[in-house]
This record gives structure tokens, C-alpha cells and sequence, in this order.
């Protein structure tokens, strides 16, 4: 992303990411998230200094900023500002972090097979299936049973987001492509989790 | 040299702030450092949203137009705010409770029926914008063009748009539409005292939002909001109007809830008594009506229990808005209260419950959001630094997939500007046409979803089917509308989008109205100079007339007495035409003929004065 481009406006060769050293007139904003907030492509990340990034950078490229300026500037700003958002609210999420990690490193997002019941959940998500299946049927005794399995599964949630937090640390330590496989496997399965406690809370609740 | 004073030297430019409120609308601008409401010519601050198309065809806004609420209640209109952006299907219970009526054709916009004139809200709203322009330019002595719009935050794309559609029909560029909470939390300055969570809670005519906001040095950031644009103080309103009529009819054996006379007497009635019912605890509601009385003593423990159900659907929408937020009652630093039923004890009591803090009452609830719409276009103007505002889109945005499903691409409170792209293809060979269908809303099928618009990709190459890839892309503006465009990923070419608005004015239709206003204005403008003009000269006729009687006249010669008949009677003539420049002219010719009468009179009434004084 840091190749060299030139100012749309004096021409000069630009290398910050937003400004135009020479004329300080606004650019062409980066499209790729990290590019755009100044970071190294990381899945672990400050969120203090996250935060401090957007509010800066909010400051200086929202609309309301540039109202007395150039047409293209305003442009410019809206779609800066609207990538600023979009990638703060990617960002700071550890979950669609990682998701947007894979898919710049290739990783085939369409292809996540969330779908896949993760083995040694089979026996759970069967018995699951049928408690939930009795309770839609009118059977309230069996509510205690549909509660203490969602309890598990948010233990089982969490277990995948410390697992998650250790090899994110050991990704940008490695920048291996083998821990990133087995990231993705994990927010399959966490994806998987957070589709079936949607289910039994939509049932929970009615 | 005039030419040269006349350059402007990059003066800013003067930018207003408007409050279009369901009730009430106000203007503000900011006056060096604080913003401040601009009173109308008749001192008053609040400009009632209320229009009355007269038997002329005539537009009467505010106050006058209240009045005629209850005179010609077929032809006034008030709280149009409600219609804005709904189709007929969207209001058919509070058609009921409406006294004018629908014209055809309202399945897109609804086209209300005032005396022998058809107008959309857009339209109605512009009127009121039209007054408010003319009031602050009356105050401020220069042209208003430009103006920052208030809109609910719950407010959706047709919704928003339609605002903007008014402030354009009314000659003024909308820069920015900002929701009401967030410009009542601007006003507050909270964000000098301290920083940390507000909640804003906004119960005002006919909408309520909650918006929950960080503060952090100088920057608002929204980061939850909630609503509902059907609710507020118009339904209690509308609760006490329907127990006094049953009340009325059981008493006087008469159903009066047809009578629309009779009904909006009665609303007016009902409104007094429940505001006096926040400061005393009871209160009167009499109604008088052909000859007939009717009253009841109404204790303000009965009028809480009456609308306790309307007060408690707000909090369903404050507690979603902290769960989005991610935040407990404990961890809300600060409510504000904004709009006039927040005045109502009630309220303040179940938001203080609520929020386990006292809410703040410093500003008037009335004025706080206009206020802060001033500040927002100090903001823009550049007058005002070091504040921002990062406010967010209320509902989900999404998109129609096969078998009526939503796939959301933009979340609700994600903040604005937002974007996101999608690829689409085609589904059968030689496709040169993509239809999508874009909805708001936070449910699963498109059909419980609102409908926004309907995208029309165009010219698509012919390929086989699967195979062209039109990436598009959705940005909400900082405004909260949708804009949409098209590229080929291929060959990298814009591709044209053809937007069908399911509910809304055309870009069209707006221009239309634009210049019928611009004509209409013109009209009223032309109309009132012919009247100034007639009013010119009947002084003049009169004072010549007078003349004829002095002692001066007869001096004059007979020549220079025909040479005045000659311009009364030619302004006699010019008096009767619709032309006020010919009017004017002919009233300076008379000016000119009597010159000389005039001088002989003033020298004469100088010796007169001068021979009454003994020195």
C-alpha cells in the first residue's frame, strides 16, 4: 500500500498515508483498515491506542471538517471517514479482527464451514436438539436442561477466545501461515457456538 | 468603489439551526459565542408547526394558523411531522384522529387535501421551514440559505430524506441533518464539565429517542440509540380527547367525535390542562361548546395512572439502548431530559428510576435542540472548534436475498459516515439488469423490514449468467441517508444505479415542487408589493385631495392645477392593475406635480407658526 502516488492536487510525490505533504490537501483514503490507522498488521492490538487513533483521525478527516473545502476533498473525507468507521468497528473486535486478518493473508471467508458440527460437540448438540425440540412442543420441564446447556456453551465460548488470545500472540510473533489455519478452525467453532446460543435463546425467550 | 465594498472577503456564511419539531419548530444561530433563538416579528420563540391553507389558497403558518385550527379545521394541518416519509398504509389509526383529509395517489407520499389545495408533508413542512427562513432573515437583516436540520434519531432513510426534501422546496441547502438528542447533548456542554456517559432522553410531540453518548474531550460519540417515531406527548393527547368524548357523549347524549370543530376545541382543552397538570395537582378540563358546558376535575394521580402504559413504552427502547451500549443504569454518569413532555412529573420520575440518577432540567426542553443545531452549524461554519459529533444509523441496513430473507451489511448504531460493498451477478444469460432491494430494520424477512428503495443496476455487458461481478456499494452519509453506486469489478466501469424510492418523493418530483414554490413565493411576493403600493396611494390621493382645500391651491396656475389632475387621474387609473412598479411610478409623478403645492403649503405653515409666536 506504501508504494509511491502522486498528489491529486499539486502533484507532488505523496508518502503519508492521508495528507499531502506538500500541500496538505486530503487524499485518496487507503482502502486496507490497518494501512489506514498507522498499524502493523496484527491481530493483537491496543485498544487504548486503537481508540486514541480514531479519535484523531476523526478530528482531522469527518465531513463537518472539510464543508468550506474542495468538492473532491469532500468526497475524499466522506469515504476516508466512512473506512475510518468501518475499520474502527472491524478493529476492535478480536473476533472480526482475526476474520479480516484471513481474508487479507487469502484465507477463503465464503468458505467457512460453520455449518460443520465440531466433533466433540456431536454428542452435546444431539441431545441439545432433542431437549429443544420438546421444549418447542410445550414441554417446560425440560427448560432447566436447555439452560444448563447454554451455560456450557458460554464456558465453551470463552475457552475458544483464551485459546484464541494465546495464538494471536503467537501469530504475529511467527507470522505463521499453520496458526492461522488454526485460528480459523477455532472461529468456525466459535461461530458455530454463537449460532446455537442464538437458536436457544430465540426459543428461551419466545 | 461600491463595486469593490461589495466583494465578499470570505465572510462566513451565515448557517441557522432549526428545530422541526411535531408541536413546535425553532430557529437559532449563533451569536458570537452561545447560541441563542431567533423570535419571530411577534416576539414569540416558538413557531407552532401548524399550516391553514385560507379560502384564497393562501398559506397561514404558526400562531395565525393555530387559530384557524379550530375555525377551519379542514384545511389546517398540525403535527405533520408524523406523516413525513410513510406511505398511507404506514398511518391509517392516525388518519383517524386527523381532521383533514387524504387525495388519492398516497400509497408512496401522502397528498393531504387543505381547502382546494393538494400537498405532501414535504410541502406542509417547507411552509413552516419558509416562515422560520423569513423570521431569521427579518432578525439577522441578511439572506438565510444554508441551515443545519434537526431530525428524531430514530428517524429512518425516508424519513431523513424527506426532511431534507423540505428544507430544499423551502430555497434552503440542508448541510446537515443532526439527530435532535445528540444536538440537545451538544447544547448541555457537557462535554466541559466532564467526561463520561450521557443518556439523552427525548420524549417530544410525536417522537421519542433515547441516545446514549461518550464524551471524551470535545467529541460525541453516540454509541447506542433507540426510539420510537410514533410516540409521544400527541398520544396522550389523543387518550384524554377520547375519555372526555365518551365522557361528553354520556353526559350530553351527543357523539362529537366527528365534529371536528368540536374536536380540536376540545384538544385545546386538554392540552392546557395537561400541562398544568406537571406544576398543580389537579386541574380543571373545561370545554364550552355551542352554548353547552362540560367540566371535570382531573387529579394528577388519575392522569398518571391513564398514561402510565404510554410513559412505560419508552423504557423498553432506553433499556435496548444500554444493552447495544454495552452499559448498566450504574455506569450512565448523566440525563438529560429534552422535549416538552419530559416536563410531565411522571416522566422525570420513571427516567430518574430508570437511570438510578436525578436528570438535568437546566436548559428549556423546548429550546435545547434548536440550540444545539445552532452549535452544529457554528461547527460547520468553522466559527465553532474543538467539538465534533460521531453520531450513528439507527437501524440495520440490508438487503433482499432470495426467499424474502435480510442479509444485514451495515448494523444498527454502527457510526455514520458507514459503508459497506457488496458483489452481485447474474442469474440468467445475456442479464443486463440487476434489481436490489434495500430495507431498514432489525428483522429477518425483508416483507417485516422497511422498505427503502429499489436499486436498478443497469447496462450490464450481456454475459453468461454468473459471470459479470457489479460491485456495489451502500454509504451512509453523516446525514443517515443512503447513497448508492455501482462499478463494473471488471472492466472498472461506473455503472448507472436508478434509485425507485418505495416511499418518498423523486429527485423529480422534489425539483418540481422547488420551483412551484419558488413561483408561489414569487406570487405572494408580488401580491404583497401591489398591496404596499395601493396602500402608498391612498395616502397620497387623500393628502392631494386635502390640499385642495388650502389657500396654496388656488394660488397655483391652471396649468400646474391640471398638471396634478393629469397624475391623479393617471394613478387612479395604474391603482387597479397588478402592476406595483407602475402603481409606484405613477405615485411619484403625483409626488412630482405637487412639488410646488407642497413647498407653498410648508412656507406657509412655517409664517403661520411663526406669526403665532411672540417673541
Amino acid at each position: 500500500m506504501q508504494n509511491v502516488t502522486s498528489c491529486w492536487n499539486c502533484g507532488k510525490s505523496v508518502e503519508e498515508v492521508h495528507f499531502c505533504e506538500a500541500c496538505r490537501s486530503l487524499q485518496p483514503p487507503a482502502t486496507n483498515y490497518y494501512d489506514f490507522f498507522g498499524l502493523e498488521h496484527k491481530l493483537n492490538l491496543d485498544l487504548e491506542d486503537l481508540e486514541k487513533r480514531f479519535y484523531t483521525l476523526s478530528r482531522r478527516l469527518h465531513p463537518d471538517v472539510y464543508f468550506r473545502r474542495s468538492e473532491q476533498e469532500r468526497q475524499y473525507s466522506l469515504d476516508a471517514s466512512a473506512i475510518l468507521n468501518d475499520g474502527y468497528r472491524v478493529l476492535r473486535n478480536p473476533v472480526t479482527r482475526a476474520e479480516y486478518l484471513l481474508a487479507e493473508e487469502g484465507f477463503d471467508s465464503a468458505g467457512r464451514k460453520s455449518q460443520n458440527v465440531p466433533p466433540e460437540l456431536l454428542e452435546e448438540v444431539f441431545d441439545l436438539n432433542e431437549s429443544l425440540e420438546e421444549f418447542r412442543q410445550g414441554d417446560e420441564s425440560v427448560r432447566p436442561q436447555v439452560e444448563a446447556a447454554e451455560r456450557h456453551l458460554f464456558e465453551k465460548r470463552e475457552e475458544i477466545d483464551r485459546e484464541l488470545e494465546s495464538k494471536f500472540e503467537e501469530y504475529d510473533r511467527t507470522k505463521s501461515r499453520d496458526i492461522l489455519m488454526e485460528i480459523q478452525g477455532l472461529l468456525n467453532k466459535r461461530q458455530y457456538i454463537r449460532n446455537l446460543i442464538e437458536e436457544i435463546e430465540k426459543e428461551l425467550v419466545g | 468603489m461600491a463595486g469593490l465594498l461589495q466583494i465578499d472577503f470570505g465572510k462566513p456564511d451565515r448557517i441557522v439551526g432549526i428545530d422541526l419539531g411535531t408541536t413546535n419548530s425553532l430557529v437559532a444561530c449563533m451569536e458570537l459565542t452561545h447560541p441563542a433563538v431567533i423570535p419571530g416579528p411577534d416576539g414569540e420563540r416558538l413557531v407552532p408547526s401548524v399550516v391553514s391553507i385560507t379560502g384564497q389558497g393562501e398559506a397561514v403558518v404558526g400562531n395565525p394558523a393555530l387559530k384557524l385550527l379550530v375555525s377551519r379545521p379542514e384545511s389546517t394541518v398540525y403535527s405533520v411531522k408524523r406523516l413525513m416519509g410513510r406511505g398511507i398504509g404506514d398511518v391509517q389509526d392516525e388518519l383517524k384522529l386527523f381532521p383533514f383529509q387524504i387525495a388519492g395517489g398516497s400509497e408512496s407520499v401522502l397528498r393531504i387535501r387543505l381547502g382546494d389545495r393538494t400537498l405532501t408533508p414535504p410541502e406542509i413542512s417547507a411552509l413552516i421551514l419558509r416562515q422560520l427562513k423569513t423570521n431569521a432573515e427579518a432578525y439577522l437583516k441578511e439572506p438565510v440559505k444554508k441551515a443545519v436540520i434537526t431530525v428524531p434519531a430514530y428517524f429512518n432513510d425516508a424519513q431523513r430524506q424527506a426532511t431534507k426534501d423540505a428544507g430544499r422546496i423551502a430555497g434552503l441547502e440542508v448541510l446537515r441533518l443532526v439527530n435532535e438528542p445528540t444536538a440537545a447533548a451538544l447544547a448541555y456542554g457537557l462535554d466541559k464539565r466532564r467526561e463520561g456517559i450521557v443518556a439523552v432522553y427525548d420524549l417530544g410531540g410525536g417522537t421519542f429517542d433515547i441516545s446514549i453518548l461518550k464524551l471524551r474531550e470535545g467529541i460525541f460519540e453516540v454509541l447506542a440509540t433507540n426510539g420510537d417515531t410514533h410516540l409521544g406527548g400527541d398520544d396522550i393527547d389523543n387518550r384524554l380527547i377520547r375519555i372526555a368524548l365518551e365522557d361528553i357523549e354520556t353526559e350530553w347524549g351527543r357523539d362529537l367525535s366527528r365534529d371536528g370543530e368540536a374536536v380540536q376545541t376540545l384538544r385545546r382543552a386538554v392540552i392546557q390542562a395537561k400541562e398544568r397538570l406537571s406544576f398543580a395537582p389537579f386541574v380543571d378540563l373545561v370545554f364550552e361548546y355551542q352554548g353547552k358546558s362540560y367540566k371535570r376535575r382531573l387529579m394528577r394521580e388519575l392522569f398518571d395512572k391513564l398514561v402510565a402504559d404510554i410513559v412505560d413504552r419508552t423504557l423498553g427502547p432506553c433499556r435496548a439502548c444500554m444493552r447495544d451500549a454495552g452499559l448498566t443504569p450504574e455506569q450512565i454518569d448523566e440525563v438529560v431530559l429534552v422535549g416538552g413532555s419530559t416536563r410531565i412529573p411522571l416522566v422525570r420520575s420513571a427516567v430518574e428510576a430508570l437511570f438510578r440518577t436525578k436528570p438535568h432540567t437546566e436548559l428549556n426542553p423546548d429550546e435545547v435542540v434548536a440550540l444545539g443545531a445552532a452549535i452544529q452549524a457554528g461547527i460547520l461554519a468553522g466559527t465553532v472548534e474543538g467539538k465534533l459529533l460521531l453520531d450513528v444509523t439507527p437501524l440495520s441496513l440490508g438487503i433482499e436475498t432470495l426467499g424474502g430473507a435480510v442479509e444485514k451489511i451495515v448494523l444498527r448504531n454502527s457510526t455514520i459516515p458507514a459503508s459497506a460493498t457488496q458483489t452481485f451477478t447474474t442469474a440468467v444469460d445475456g442479464q443486463t439488469n440487476v434489481l436490489i432491494h434495500v430495507v431498514q430494520g432489525e428483522r429477518e424477512l425483508a416483507k417485516d423490514c422497511r422498505s427503502l428503495a429499489r436499486f436498478d443496476l443497469k447496462g450490464i455487458d450481456p454475459l453468461p449468467a454468473g459471470m459479470p461481478r457489479i460491485e456495489v456499494r451502500f454509504l451512509i452519509d453523516a446525514n443517515g441517508i443512503l447513497n448508492v453506486t455501482a462499478r463494473d469489478a471488471r472492466t472498472g466501469k461506473e455503472q448507472s444505479v436508478e434509485v425507485k424510492p418505495t416511499y418518498g418523493l423523486t429527485d423529480e418530483q422534489v425539483e418540481a415542487m422547488v420551483n412551484e414554490s419558488i413561483d408561489r413565493a414569487e406570487e405572494d411576493f408580488q401580491a404583497r408589493q401591489v398591496l404596499d403600493a395601493r396602500v402608498e396611494a391612498d395616502h397620497i390621493l387623500a393628502a392631494v385631495e386635502k390640499a385642495k382645500q388650502n389657500d396654496a391651491y388656488y394660488d397655483l396656475s391652471e396649468l400646474e392645477k391640471q398638471q396634478i389632475q393629469d397624475a391623479v387621474n393617471q394613478l387612479l387609473l395604474a391603482y387597479h392593475s397588478s402592476d406595483y412598479l407602475l402603481i409606484r411610478a405613477q405615485i411619484d409623478l403625483v409626488n412630482k406635480a405637487t412639488l410646488k403645492l407642497a413647498e407653498t403649503m410648508m412656507n406657509q405653515a412655517v409664517r403661520a407658526a411663526l406669526k403665532g409666536t411672540k417673541i
